[in-house]
């Protein structure tokens, strides 16, 4: 198991801190706390356009209070790349004044909700990776990171309880429901690859000890995937095609509106303070 | 005991100041009185999430976003509270719900209205829940014991909300002229609404006679109004902002404000159902509802499924 701490730096007995960090890092951890926020943020957003519509009055409560874990997750992640960053930006510049192409967040995570299956089956995958990501993050060798990772450890764990025993029940429910979630699988089975994948950032940051490798979660997150899957007696889809560009700025189509909305006071009234 | 006797043993029980329970005995009026009220409580709840959930996705920041989720989470709670608590009389919540979604069960109107800048999330906050909690404090001594008890808890929460919205107020207040003029707007727009959530006035208040007999309710409509009005003028003008009421003056004598005269036609015509989102709260009630039919079945098909099994793994292990 990766163990920032053991394996990288720093060679002092402190672990490292916004204030000792190795200036040569500061560029790919900024870029990678934004992956990390963005990813909360987005789906955060996706996950609250629910609230008020969801299938049962208790679900509702219950994807409002996900919204909330991954919109509070943003608030801490994307403050602390300020901070890396060094730039006199705070959470709320980065959440609502970059456009599109400085996002970092994987393509998944921007895909409209869809129905209920779909947001369950996103969750389901989704959560099942950040559940892994941030298990390891807790023992990055960046203090303030680990210290966010601890708190978002559990509640992944949480969000991959709720959409494995959703999946389940739909899998397992009516013919409806079990067609309803395989399409979901199918349709989302593309944007999972770009999760594990290791670029030049996480070459740096994974050298350091301050972030695990991706491709060695994606064995042990295959196969909490697969179990679940299997006990919703549903198939995992076998297609290879994998897209990628989330993590470069390249979106879909979705994220521009996605912005437009969640952006549009701080960017029509650019000195106001809300 | 026949029920003459019963009656009588029962409002001496409310004279004295006990709480009904779920078990004792209770005229069926009483019953239905409670269960009109509550399960409308409930609804609004259910509705309210709809006008403030309209601005969770355009939240100005981060920290607004998630008090603004929260606040709409726990007005969900609340619905799931009261709907527990309207149970307690014998009714189904499916039934209710129902009820809502054919139009036939009302909520308050005042969700009625659009929310069209951020500053009505700040200003439903203020008023709406103010007057809400004005209300449901008086609610926490009715009478019957699982209703009084959901508004106690429920008035801590709403509490917060009010806090919370006059703070969105303060910020727009001392913010840029857009913004002042947004919160002005805003007060124009909910200040009679709002006024009107008391409902009617005491003349024509056919309910109102029974509740106040039977301490459900302990405060006729127009002294709840009254009083909302006593503390909400002097925050107004903490901010700087006025009331759309040429008629609002401030009587020495009884130490109390004085107020113009409410619309009630368009309390009545919104109550029966030409307000201004009437039709689209409902349409969005029913098409989560609908959207939600196939969900509700697969977890019904699931539990089935699971008994099915415990039950033949019972019957093996038998």
């Amino acid at each position: 198991m990766f163990d920032g701490r053991a394996s990288g730096r720093p060679t002092s007995d402190t672990d490292m801190t916004t204030a000792t960090l190795d200036p040569e890092l500061r560029p790919a951890l900024f870029d990678y706390l934004l992956r990390l926020g963005d990813d909360a943020l987005v789906l955060g957003h996706r996950l609250s356009e629910w609230c008020g519509h969801g299938p049962y009055l208790e679900e509702d409560i219950a994807l409002t209070n996900l919204a909330l874990d991954c919109v509070g997750q943003a608030n801490g992640l994307l403050g602390l790349a300020a901070e890396v960053e060094g730039a006199g930006r705070d959470a709320d510049d980065l959440a609502f004044r970059r456009d599109a192409l400085d996002f970092r967040n994987a393509l998944i995570v921007e895909l409209p909700k869809g129905d209920f299956g779909f947001t369950v089956a996103r969750q389901l995958l989704f959560s099942a990776y950040a559940h892994l990501l941030y298990e390891a993050l807790r023992e990055s060798a960046f203090e303030p990171l680990a210290g966010i990772a601890a708190k978002a450890f559990k509640e992944a764990r949480y969000h991959l309880r709720h959409s494995s025993e959703w999946l389940i029940r739909l899998g397992d429910g009516t013919d409806e429901s079990r067609q309803r979630a395989q399409t979901a699988l199918d349709d989302l089975w593309m944007y999972t690859g770009e999760l594990f994948e290791k670029d030049d950032t996480l070459r740096t940051l994974v050298d350091a000890g301050l972030a695990p490798d991706p491709r060695a979660l994606e064995a042990p997150w295959r196969e909490r995937v697969e179990a679940v899957v299997s006990q919703a007696t549903l198939t995992l889809p076998e297609d290879d095609f994998m897209l990628t560009g989330g993590r470069s700025g390249r979106h879909t189509e979705h994220l521009g509106h996605l912005l437009a909305e969640m952006q549009f006071l701080p960017r029509a009234y650019p000195d106001a303070v809300w | 005991m026949n029920e003459v006797a019963q009656v009588e043993e029962f409002e001496a029980r409310i004279r004295q100041g006990e709480k009904i329970e779920p078990k004792d005995w209770m005229p069926e009026r009483y019953r239905k009185q409670l269960v009109r009220m509550m399960s409308q409580h409930a609804h609004s709840e259910v509705v309210g999430m709809l006008p403030e959930g309209n601005w969770i996705t355009r939240a100005p920041s981060l920290r607004r976003k998630m008090a603004l989720l929260a606040k709409v989470q726990d007005e969900a709670g609340h619905g799931l509270y009261i709907y527990s608590a309207t149970e307690t009389l014998g009714v189904d919540r499916d039934d209710l719900v129902q009820a809502l979604l054919e139009g036939k069960a009302k909520y308050s109107s005042i969700f009625n209205y659009p929310t069209l800048t951020w500053a009505d999330i700040g200003v439903i906050g203020w008023f709406v829940d103010g007057a809400a909690i004005v209300n449901q404090t008086m609610l926490a001594k009715a009478s019957y014991g699982p209703y009084a008890r959901a508004m106690i808890r429920i008035c801590k929460e709403e509490n917060f909300h009010k806090k919370q919205g006059y703070e969105i107020c303060v910020t727009m207040a001392r913010g840029t002229p857009e913004q002042r003029e947004m919160l002005q707007d805003a007060i124009n727009r909910w200040w009679w609404p709002t006024l009107m959530m008391f409902g009617p006035p005491d003349k024509d208040s056919t309910n109102s006679a029974e509740l106040l007999r039977w301490k459900v309710k302990q405060k006729s409509n127009d002294e709840l109004r009254r009083h909302f009005v006593n503390i909400t003028v002097p925050q107004v003008q903490a901010l700087g902002m006025t009331l759309p009421d040429p008629d609002l003056k401030y009587d020495e004598e009884a130490g109390a404000w004085r107020f113009g005269a409410i619309d009630w036609d368009e309390f009545w015509r919104v109550v029966r159902g030409r307000g201004p989102c009437n039709r689209e709260r409902l349409r969005a009630r029913r098409a989560a509802h609908e959207a939600g039919a196939w969900v509700r079945a697969a977890a019904e098909a699931y539990a089935a499924k699971q008994r099915a099994k415990q039950e033949t793994n019972g019957v093996r292990a038998a």
